[in-house]
């Protein structure tokens, strides 16, 4: 379908984005495929490396997993800031991600942990790191005969690590003003070993900083080393500004929400 | 676009129902226009305020962001689904009006799906919690705090029946 039709046809998974689009006539597909009835793309599968989620699993599902939340701890909390409860129940992991929204709370996760996206047409299959496969507001590398088909979230082996996820929000369940997630391991002394944080609604992206946050391993992450990475990340992004904050205000926040994803996230490591 | 009419089948409130429809008829169009079930509302039609939930396989869903053909298969639960066999009130509709947990009723068919589908799977919620579940359905009224005080009186009430 999608090698035949192109651009004028459209994946419909949960339709929780989509559907909203269309009855606003933002979108105009003259063709739907709705993937919602195969099972195949509904999974969720530890394995050492990595957690594979396949692109049709709901949202409700990968949240309430305790084996994955475990694992990647990261997408529980970032799940709590999605929208509410009915449309988790339908919205998929795939779909948020396939969409691309730049201040959606699973885009930024899948960036800052460099989750792989594992896209499937007629042709074959290829992966794409999520770094490539983000290329613009509502916009993704993929081709339009390609299906986003499972998504492979790293784990960190590290005993000791810890991630957060916050955000601001005109209302809960509404996309970010801004969006802050970090994740770091700590060693026996509480140095860090490894850390990545990154922010949503604070350019065309979700953005990862991964230069800044190599700049945090081998520091102990007290408060001096937290604002210095996150002034210097707020400073390095360019948010937007619209009806609901201006660019400075954005500004700040990322370095307000930076620090607090940082903070919180070495206390989570601190408790392993 | 076409106008093709695909065959679906749907256990709508226990009853099996078959039907012929278009493509882009969103379910909450058809539970309402061709169904005749009118307690589902229709708010924003774009996922917004929560009017129109019901319950897709025992869970909470927004039927305005769901097309019929996609329920095909599925069971849909709407407000008129809740009542007893008997037509009498369930523990939670008894509860909204216990509480005067509604005023012009316009969000109450939603608050009651959301509601329900949090006691189903949770019978001891926190504020905190029920807050979460109804989070996603809009009251202009602003009656929340008596929604929040039927949504704990029903939990209450069903926990002491078992």
């Amino acid at each position: 379908m999608l090698a035949t039709h192109g651009d004028s046809a459209k994946i419909i998974a949960g339709g929780q984005s989509l559907v909203p689009m269309m009855a606003m006539r933002l979108v105009r597909p003259a063709w739907l495929v709705d993937i919602n009835e195969i099972s195949t793309l509904k999974f969720v599968k530890i394995e050492e490396n990595a957690a594979r989620i396949g692109a049709c699993t709901r949202q409700s599902a990968v949240e309430r997993d305790d084996a994955l939340a475990a694992r990647v701890p990261l997408l529980r909390q970032a799940l709590a800031w999605v929208g509410h409860a009915q449309t988790r129940n339908r919205g998929t992991v795939g779909g948020s991600l396939a969409h691309a929204d730049p201040s959606a709370e699973l885009p930024l996760a899948a960036q800052l942990l460099g989750a792989k996206m594992m896209l499937r047409s007629a042709k074959g299959t290829r992966a794409l790191a999520a770094e490539k496969f983000f290329s613009g507001p509502m916009s993704t590398s993929a081709r339009p005969d390609e299906c986003l088909e499972e998504i492979h979230w790293p784990v960190w082996s590290e005993k000791r690590t810890g991630s957060a996820f916050t955000e601001i929000a005109i209302r809960h369940g509404d996309f970010a003003m801004v969006a802050a997630a970090a994740q770091v391991a700590l060693d026996g002394d509480g140095r860090c070993t490894r850390a990545a944080f990154g922010l949503g609604g604070a350019g065309g992206t979700p953005l990862a900083f991964p230069k800044i946050a190599a700049r945090l391993v081998g520091a102990k992450l007290d408060d001096g080393a937290i604002q210095s990475a996150a002034s210097d990340a707020a400073k390095e992004c360019d948010p937007g500004a619209d009806l609901h904050a201006t660019k400075e205000y954005r500004r700040h926040l990322a370095r307000v929400l930076v620090a607090r994803a940082l903070t919180e996230a070495c206390e989570n490591a601190k408790r392993q | 676009m076409s106008e093709t009419l695909h065959k679906v089948t749907v256990e709508v409130n226990g009853k099996r129902r078959e039907a012929q429809v278009p493509a882009r008829l969103s379910l909450v169009d058809w539970l309402r226009d061709e169904l005749r079930l009118t307690g589902t509302h229709v708010g924003c039609e774009h996922g917004i305020c929560g009017a129109c939930s019901v319950m897709l396989d025992d869970e909470p869903v927004r039927s305005c962001l769901m097309y019929t053909v996609q329920a095909n298969g599925h069971r849909v639960t709407t407000v008129e689904g809740l009542a007893n066999h008997d037509r009498s009130m369930s523990v939670l509709q008894d509860a909204f009006c216990e509480t005067h947990g509604l005023q012009c009723g316009y969000c109450t068919p939603g608050m009651l799906i959301a509601a329900q589908g949090l006691l189903n799977a949770n019978p001891n919620p926190t504020e905190e919690e029920i807050r979460d579940a109804i989070g996603g359905n809009l009251c202009r009224c602003t009656g929340y705090q008596q929604i929040v005080e039927a949504v704990e009186l029903a939990a209450k009430r069903m926990r002491e029946a078992k």
